[in-house]
């Protein structure tokens, strides 16, 4: 039976949020972009009055209210591949079922198309559909893959030039507004007050218990900076609440928060790579948490940007290139060895067990190369991984009896692995040296 | 006269194409000490770069429909395509051992990764992403993109121990004009006399090109033209047809062969489209870098992997072949779990049916073995383009 749980004063901040963001596209005055999580310019799209919508947050709610199934159904009736991502064919069947926004309100047709083509092949694909529904202007910034661990100057050059000669000048064309670069300043100074309080939260789960998990919590706790509220006041005093509620939490030496109140004893520490299930998000959160199993760290909180690997945060003085270094930075848009680096890193510093893979059908960006980069991150810290698969808003792919046995069997082999006495040595002088 | 036989031909471009040791690029690099091989992967790659350095650029095109992959499928879930597991099971099977660097141009995501994953397994071996920018001004993505032209020059310098100077890049490109303007012969020759020049032929020949230095290539393609020209093939009573979305990864030589039994002549395609992925000829003169860089922004092929900015022109690259090759109708054939493929076919669709082109869609496997439903299909494709074309 569920339990009817208290909203925190951070939760009813967040919903609050999303609500009013949720009223003002879908209110008719304003101007509209839609536009992606990662490479995500809100900072930029306030400078012109336009609300953001992001198709996949959209997705993400439909999943979660279990209605993505028929969106995906009624996209593939159309003619998309059933292969191929499940938030672009929820995203087309919500359209085709009247797009109506998780408000209940009719969403509007967006007034533009900002392809930030950042770390997923899919979306350049995804708005040239969208473009041919909407028929609506279409601006691409194209973020090159940092493939070699580092951006280069060159490509910080390429996204500077395409944002003062591509999308800033739609943007001002859309929105009938010139673009002022102080008030970008202004926002992506706010955007580094918020990210030092998001910092912090993510490094709080070092502690023992953690007071938060850093998977299924940080997919709320990471809402406001990976979506349409970088920038703003809001986004500050969101995490202000939220870093005093877990300040609160150390305290009172309470253990993670689940959908359930406080997780009773942290058996299980992991760190998880690739997105979550969406269909099926509680069922698959209750399999940790009734286990013991808190997430310490996940790769899913990096996906709208990494804050805690390298040091980024917005930079008011240098406002383009920073928007630049952003982009270049997000998870997906990293090479293999960086997010091995990265994930083995979390597994030491955070004091994991170990490392979980969920590997989502719909992701190739994500999920080609997991393999590897498990053996890899075993390699290096010396813990056992597990891989599971399921997808993001698809519940014909979530099995939960193949899931569950998978998560069993994974928290029997670290009991093994510790009554063995411990589980090897790990390795971090090998692994990539950091700025 | 031609002096060799179709036959011939054939028969060495099939030794080729089914030879996964790459025997031919083995023996071409242990002709003379130092020589070096590039390997790369679809779509495209400025070939020329790679000649101009004195090294052989050779494409990687997956193990096909015979490799039997053994350690691939560890490296690779279920939902993700063929070619990246095939390729890898060549890389550690020992087959690529001998090759000096791996290029990965930006198609999709499985590519890129499997940059990482070569970045991971082969540490000692040269591995570049190659970029290509999806804006196409040259003040924008030409830029960015002559400087990732300049670099990868910069990393071929290295790895041959020598400058590449600007008069062997002209040369490179003009060695390539000359292979491009024979591909595209045999490309127009089969679309003029389709039962002289059979769809597979055609390809174990595009694929010969994929092992074979430029020139070698080039000789063969005129050889193959002067032998079909010289024998006598019967004509059928085939519809014509263009193939498309199997730019990466590639259908099984008897799903090429069973469309041509089953009634469609495949009059154009989009198999190893670097080959002919820049469409004019590039100039031989001036800054090579800077000319193929506006070759690349201004006058090459469409394809999924690429942004269309314009709306308008999404599909006009197809429709355009259409139109020329006489095409009377369209087998979208898209590699299973291909996004780039996938994910584009129905904006291309569309276009094709507000135009009332028959199409059919189909998926394959590089190692797909049941021949039947694809001949059911294209076969009925063919029967109902002979029943309801205009007669």
């Amino acid at each position: 039976m569920s339990q009817d749980v208290v909203k925190s004063p951070s939760q009813l901040k967040q919903k609050e949020m999303i609500r009013r963001n949720y009223d003002k596209i879908t209110s008719g005055e304003v101007k509209v972009s839609s536009t992606f999580v990662p490479g995500n310019l809100n900072e930029l799209l306030m400078c012109f009055d336009i609300a953001n919508n992001l198709p996949e947050i959209n997705a993400i709610q439909n999943g979660m209210r279990k209605k993505s199934g028929e969106m995906i159904v009624e996209a593939e009736r159309s003619g998309h591949s059933e292969d191929v991502c499940t938030y672009v064919k929820a995203d087309i069947g919500m359209m085709a079922r009247g797009n109506i926004a998780p408000n209940g309100k009719p969403m509007p047709d967006p007034d533009l198309l900002l392809l930030s083509y950042t770390g997923c092949f899919t979306f350049m694909k995804w708005f040239e559909l969208l473009r041919e529904e909407y028929r609506c202007p279409t601006v691409m910034l194209h973020v090159p893959y940092a493939a070699d661990g580092r951006p280069t100057q060159n490509m910080r050059d390429y996204i500077v030039k395409q944002l003062k000669e591509e999308v800033i000048p739609t943007l001002e064309q859309v929105s009938g507004i010139k673009f002022d670069i102080d008030r970008l300043r202004e926002y992506l100074r706010k955007s580094a007050r918020a990210e030092d309080d998001l910092v912090w939260m993510l490094e709080q789960a070092k502690r023992k218990p953690s007071p938060i998990d850093c998977y299924f919590g940080g997919v709320y706790y990471m809402g406001p900076i990976f979506t349409a509220f970088r920038g703003t006041d809001d986004a500050i005093e969101y995490y202000r609440l939220l870093r005093a509620e877990i300040e609160q939490r150390i305290e009172q030496g309470l253990g993670a928060m689940t959908p359930e109140g406080d997780m009773p004893e942290e058996k299980y520490r992991l760190v998880v790579e690739g997105p979550p299930n969406w269909t099926s998000f509680r069922d698959f959160w209750k399999m940790f948490y009734e286990e013991g199993a808190v997430v310490v760290a996940s790769s899913y909180t990096k996906v709208g940007g990494v804050y805690d690997y390298d040091g980024f945060r917005h930079d008011p003085e240098h406002p383009l290139e920073s928007l630049a270094d952003y982009c270049l930075g997000v998870y997906t848009n990293r090479n293999l060895p960086t997010r091995v680096d990265m994930l083995a890193r979390n597994v030491i510093e955070y004091e994991a067990d170990g490392l979980l893979i969920n590997s989502i059908k719909s992701c190739n960006s994500f999920s080609a190369g997991q393999l590897v980069m498990m053996r890899e991150v075993e390699k290096l810290t010396g813990k056992p991984a597990a891989f599971i698969e399921t997808d993001l808003v698809d519940p014909r792919y979530f099995s939960a009896a193949n899931v569950k046995n998978r998560l069993e069997s994974y928290f029997q082999m670290i009991d093994q692995k510790r009554r063995a006495g411990g589980s090897g040595p790990a390795a971090p002088a090998t692994m990539n040296k950091r700025s | 006269m031609a002096t060799k036989s179709v036959k011939q031909i054939v028969d060495f471009c099939q030794e080729i194409y089914a030879d996964l040791d790459f025997t031919r690029a083995r023996q071409w690099k242990e002709a003379e000490p130092g020589r070096k091989v590039i390997g790369y992967m679809p779509v495209y790659v400025p070939r020329e770069i790679i000649h101009a350095a004195g090294m052989l650029p050779l494409g990687i095109l997956g193990g096909g429909a015979d490799m039997e992959v053994i350690h691939g499928d560890a490296y690779y879930q279920s939902y993700i395509c063929r070619i990246p597991r095939s390729t890898i099971d060549l890389a550690i099977t020992g087959k690529l051992d001998f090759v000096d660097g791996m290029l990965f141009p930006s198609i999709c995501d499985v590519i890129r990764n499997l940059t990482g994953i070569w970045q991971l397994m082969f540490k000692e071996k040269y591995v570049r992403y190659f970029d290509t920018p999806q804006n196409f001004r040259d003040e924008i993505g030409g830029r960015f993109y002559a400087h990732e032209l300049g670099e990868l020059r910069a990393d071929l310098e290295e790895l041959a121990g020598r400058k590449i100077s600007d008069a062997q890049l002209n040369r490179s490109i003009a060695v390539y004009n000359e292979n491009r303007e024979w591909v595209n012969r045999v490309y127009d020759y089969r679309s003029a006399t389709p039962w002289k020049a059979p769809a597979f032929e055609v390809y174990l020949l595009m694929r010969a090109g994929m092992v074979l230095p430029p020139e070698e290539h080039s000789a063969l393609l005129r050889d193959y033209l002067a032998a079909a020209e010289a024998e006598d093939r019967p004509l059928r009573d085939n519809c014509r047809v263009v193939m498309t979305g199997s730019f990466c990864e590639q259908p099984p030589l008897n799903l090429i062969k069973s469309i041509e039994l089953a009634g469609c002549y495949i009059v154009d395609d989009d198999f190893m489209l670097v080959n002919r992925w820049l469409l004019e000829e590039v100039p031989t003169d001036g800054d090579p870098l800077a000319n193929l860089c506006r070759a690349f922004l201004h006058h090459s092929a469409e394809t999924a992997a690429k942004y269309e900015a314009d709306m308008e022109k999404k599909g006009s690259y197809l429709l355009g072949l259409i139109e020329k090759r006489g095409a009377e109708g369209v087998i979208f054939a898209a590699p299973s779990f291909c996004d780039p493929a996938l994910l584009d076919q129905p904006m291309i669709v569309r276009r094709v049916a507000e135009r009332n082109i028959p199409y059919i869609t189909m998926q394959y496997a590089e190692n797909s073995g049941q021949m039947q439903p694809i001949r059911e299909q294209a076969g009925t494709f063919a029967d109902s383009i002979k029943l309801w074309s205009a007669s």
